[in-house]
């Protein structure tokens, strides 16, 4: 990349968002992140106990407004559904959508940039500009598009963010991979004689993994943020409750019952915020980021 | 890139030589673009003819083949690729089956209202980021500095279709101060300064809501650019040559920190066109991000198609211009250089 002038000026600003990256907030903010973090998780993975029955079926008279009925704490919407059950319901939907779509993003970004880095020559430069053109297609445009080819289902979800999302963790990968390779425990492995492809990932890879780590909480939060606009867009499986398909379904009724709206939003904008925080405090422990 | 004393303005046609070549450099991402483009309209279930025949609400099987046979539908898949490309090549997107035109019309029609929304919002985004980041870096560790890095990190996780709403909830439907959304008022009669005062007016809330959302991107980068910057060896020599200190910080320490924000800001106008079709959905404005968005409820492929590719070509033009920009701001940067790099 360094041969091409116009690929300089980027890879700086790159370098100066991730290798020196300054830390977002101070020592606290990570230990917080990670405590919201780990309730939702829970609430999430207790909701059927928390609020049972279906989030999606009428309990109460339609639109009773929030702080008014201790059984209804956040209110009902249109159809008399639980506003808070819904929340509770949501928090599943988001984390583990959110996570695997990150997962899987970190996943190919991981495959592509190892395999550019360690083979080097014709596959690296093809690699990269598959990379590049992926990086150039508007992200939420790309997702947007395969969700409505493969259908909407969580799954699906899943996949188009994780095959939108995985080229700044491609581009991370094959830097380090590039570091890694002339290093003499690789040179090692090759003539023990092992395989090239098992040296790139059982050798190269994993030494290559912890930068990685500091990129965890942005590709996870970016995650529930795009599965977030794509529900909101109609686009998951109807049949699961999510946090932006409740942000959608208030807006009908903006005027009248703006809490409908303003209640899933917060849970959103929380959850996104506990998990940047808190891969910022684990990249921040693993000695990834600069002062602060 | 090539270090040098003094700048000396590009020549003419040097200049001419530099723009060709970079076009050139984006044709391999424009031609892996179309290449996946083609791969998902093989993905997809059904073809064009399946979905106009569910448009018009008619068609037998005779008249589908015969369609199919006419657009080139029923060969196999490399006659179809081959069809695809050549008519990619003279930018013949194919036709919309929702709008019953050309896509390309239909595209170069909503584009003008995307752009002038994106432009602004970057624009908005970028300086503010600046300024505020530049605010932070100044009092770093401090109180102000807390509060700017806090506010951009908790506008970074609000959802920008949620921020739109909370916006129109404000300022739309409980103080009536903007309207609460489209790009102009339908039966307004205004003077040509009055239409483009409402045009504004309209803009208003979406262009903040947008610029917000990717705020803290530009906040973070300039705050960290300008601390690095300020640990430079040429600040301290500055400093030793007697510069004042409200120069050093503006020339030496804040300049140079300009310059990895405008090259976000290129990497950064793909996720803006993204982040627009929430927002044009919440603000009902007329552009690509609102149109994509009734492609995929219209399941109207070809144009979801036409819209992958425009905005693919959107963010490469974007790139082009910022490195223009970068080029004459950073005085190491010659584009003659980089003509013969």
């Amino acid at each position: 990349m360094q041969r091409r002038g116009h690929e300089a000026p980027a890879a700086r600003a790159r370098r100066v968002m991730i290798a020196r990256r300054l830390r977002l907030t101070g020592p606290g903010g990570g230990a917080l992140g990670a405590t919201v973090l780990l309730c939702l998780v829970v609430v999430g993975a207790l909701a059927p106990w928390l609020a049972p029955g279906d989030p999606l079926d009428m309990v109460a008279r339609p639109l009773t407004a929030p702080f008014t009925d201790p059984r209804f704490p956040l209110g009902t919407d249109q159809l008399g559904r639980n506003v808070l059950a819904g929340l509770i319901h949501g928090a599943r939907v988001s984390i583990t959508v959110g996570g695997a779509a990150a997962a899987a993003a970190i996943g190919v970004g991981m495959v592509i940039g190892t395999c550019a880095g360690f083979a080097g020559g014709r596959l690296d430069e093809a690699l990269m500009r598959v990379t590049e053109a992926f990086q150039t297609v508007p992200t939420f445009l790309l997702a947007l598009a395969l969700v409505s080819v493969l259908g909407a289902s969580a799954a699906n979800v899943v996949i188009a963010i994780g095959l939108s999302s995985w080229p700044p963790t491609a581009r991370l990968v094959r830097a380090e991979v590039l570091r890694l390779r002339g290093a003499d425990y690789v040179d090692a492995a090759r003539v023990a004689g092992r395989a090239p492809l098992a040296i790139a990932f059982f050798e190269v890879l994993p030494g290559a993994l912890q930068p990685v780590v500091a990129l965890i909480g942005i590709t996870v939060g970016e995650a529930i943020l795009v599965e977030s606009a794509l529900a909101f867009l109609g686009l998951s499986d109807p049949n699961l409750i999510s946090w932006g398909g409740m942000v959608a379904n208030g807006r009908a009724l903006l005027r009248s019952a703006a809490y409908l709206v303003i209640f899933p939003g917060i849970a959103i904008a929380i959850a996104v915020l506990a998990v940047t925080l808190a891969g910022d405090g684990l990249a921040a422990r693993l000695g990834l980021t600069g002062v602060r | 890139m090539s270090v040098r004393p003094e700048a000396a303005p590009p020549s003419r046609p040097a200049w001419w030589r530099w723009l060709g070549r970079r076009v050139l450099q984006a044709v391999p991402v424009l031609i892996i673009v179309a290449l996946g483009v083609f791969a998902l309209l093989e993905l997809a279930e059904g073809d064009a003819v399946d979905a106009y025949l569910a448009g018009i609400g008619a068609g037998d099987a005779t008249f589908a083949a015969e369609l199919r046979e006419r657009y080139g539908l029923d060969d196999t898949l490399g006659a179809r690729f081959v069809t695809y490309a050549t008519r990619l090549a003279v930018l013949d997107l194919g036709h919309s089956v929702a709008f019953s035109r050309d896509v390309l019309s239909v595209i170069t029609e909503r584009l003008p209202n995307t752009l002038l929304m994106m432009v602004s919002a970057i624009l908005l985004s970028s300086s503010l980021g600046v300024i505020l980041g530049g605010v932070a870096a100044m009092r770093r560790g401090g109180l102000v500095d807390g509060a700017i890095s806090v506010t951009a990190l908790v506008l970074n996780a609000m959802p920008g279709f949620w921020l739109g709403l909370l916006g129109i909830i404000l300022f739309a439907v409980k103080l009536r101060w903007l309207p609460i959304g489209g790009m102009s008022t339908l039966d307004g009669d205004f003077s040509a300064t009055g239409r483009i005062l409402d045009v504004a007016r309209h803009l208003v809330l979406p262009v903040t809501t947008l610029a917000l959302t990717y705020l803290a991107l530009y906040v973070r980068l300039m705050r960290g650019a300008m601390i690095d910057a300020a640990s430079s060896g040429w600040v301290t020599a500055a400093r030793a040559r007697g510069v004042p200190a409200r120069r050093v910080t503006l020339r030496h320490i804040a300049y140079p920190a300009l310059l990895p924000v405008v090259t976000m800001i290129g990497l950064q106008s793909g996720t803006l066109l993204g982040g627009s079709v929430v927002i044009e959905t919440v603000f009902s404005i007329p552009g690509l991000g609102s149109l994509a968005f009734e492609a995929v409820t219209q399941r109207d492929l070809p144009l979801l198609a036409g819209i992958l590719l425009a905005g693919t070509a959107l963010v490469v033009v974007m790139n082009i211009v910022v490195d223009l920009v970068y080029g004459l701001l950073d005085p190491r940067v010659s584009l003659d250089a980089k003509a013969r790099a």
